[in-house]
């Protein structure tokens, strides 16, 4: 696992959840902004993902390979069944579902680095 | 929001699934995966490590896609069910959480609701009532309601 993928990810989801929880406060509903926020954030778990299946092909650390991609996958979908949910209410709750899509994208995260180094 | 087409004695279909219903059906679904995926591993790993604990993940799982399923499907039936499934939930954290603190060497590795859903930033304990509080928002009402 690169470390700085894992912070500049971890990153980007906390600037989504700052932007989310301000137009949250603000009873706005889900907007563009948000949206491109959360497409960076795609972008780079779909890198993650790639380079996290390299990494385990090329490891000798003794990684539960099933796992390990398993939670690669899910934290790629889930940026974009939330963008899907929240595109279908256009309110308040919109937006709260794709803050929700963000803090599964970082409970992943860690789930994540835990296996990576569980194995180290 | 759902409140629309719940009201008139409910004559058309009781949905659960839209306005804050979609964020629970999200929520849920994120937990239904998890808990799944989560007692699959486990059960198949090394079920003879914890049986209790993996046992109870498996038993979450299933009340989790019960409750995402009820919350999609809707109507009067789904909302029942999804209520019972619901209260399971919310028994099920309180009880295997103070059990976990309590007894902790019954749970010799986690569940989903140990320490109230500790390693899930406790989302697992705040689930049950957000449910509770959409279902009572949504139950059905005018003639015939729960017959």
């Amino acid at each position: 696992m690169n470390p700085w993928l894992y912070g500049v990810i971890l990153l980007m989801c906390g600037v989504a959840a700052l932007l989310l929880v301000v137009d949250l406060v603000r009873d706005r509903a889900a907007q563009d902004s948000h949206y491109l926020a959360l497409a960076a954030i795609e972008v780079l778990v779909l890198v993650q993902l790639v380079w996290g299946c390299i990494a385990l092909g090329g490891s000798e650390r003794d990684v539960s390979g099933v796992t390990f991609v398993s939670y690669l996958v899910s934290v790629v979908l889930a940026p974009v069944v939330g963008a899907f949910f929240s595109l279908a209410e256009r309110s308040r709750v919109g937006t709260t579902i794709l803050l929700l899509a963000v803090a599964t994208v970082a409970g992943l995260e860690a789930r994540l680095v835990d296996i990576w180094s569980a194995g180290g | 929001m759902a409140e629309s087409s719940t009201g008139e004695g409910g004559a058309r279909r009781l949905d659960l699934s839209s306005g804050w219903g979609r964020a629970l059906v999200f929520t849920y679904g994120v937990f239904a995966v998890a808990a799944t995926g989560r007692s699959l591993v486990q059960l198949g790993t090394d079920a003879d490590r914890a049986p209790l604990a993996y046992a109870l993940s498996l038993f979450a799982a299933v009340v989790y896609l019960v409750a995402t399923g009820c919350l999609l499907l809707g109507g009067r039936w789904g909302w029942r069910v999804a209520g019972a499934a619901v209260s399971v939930e919310l028994l099920g954290v309180l009880s295997v959480g103070a059990l976990s603190y309590a007894a902790a060497d019954l749970f010799p590795d986690k569940t989903v609701w140990s320490h109230f859903g500790q390693g899930y930033g406790f989302l697992p304990l705040v689930l049950p009532f957000a449910g509770l509080a959409w279902l009572r928002h949504t139950r059905p009402r005018g003639k015939g309601a729960l017959a």
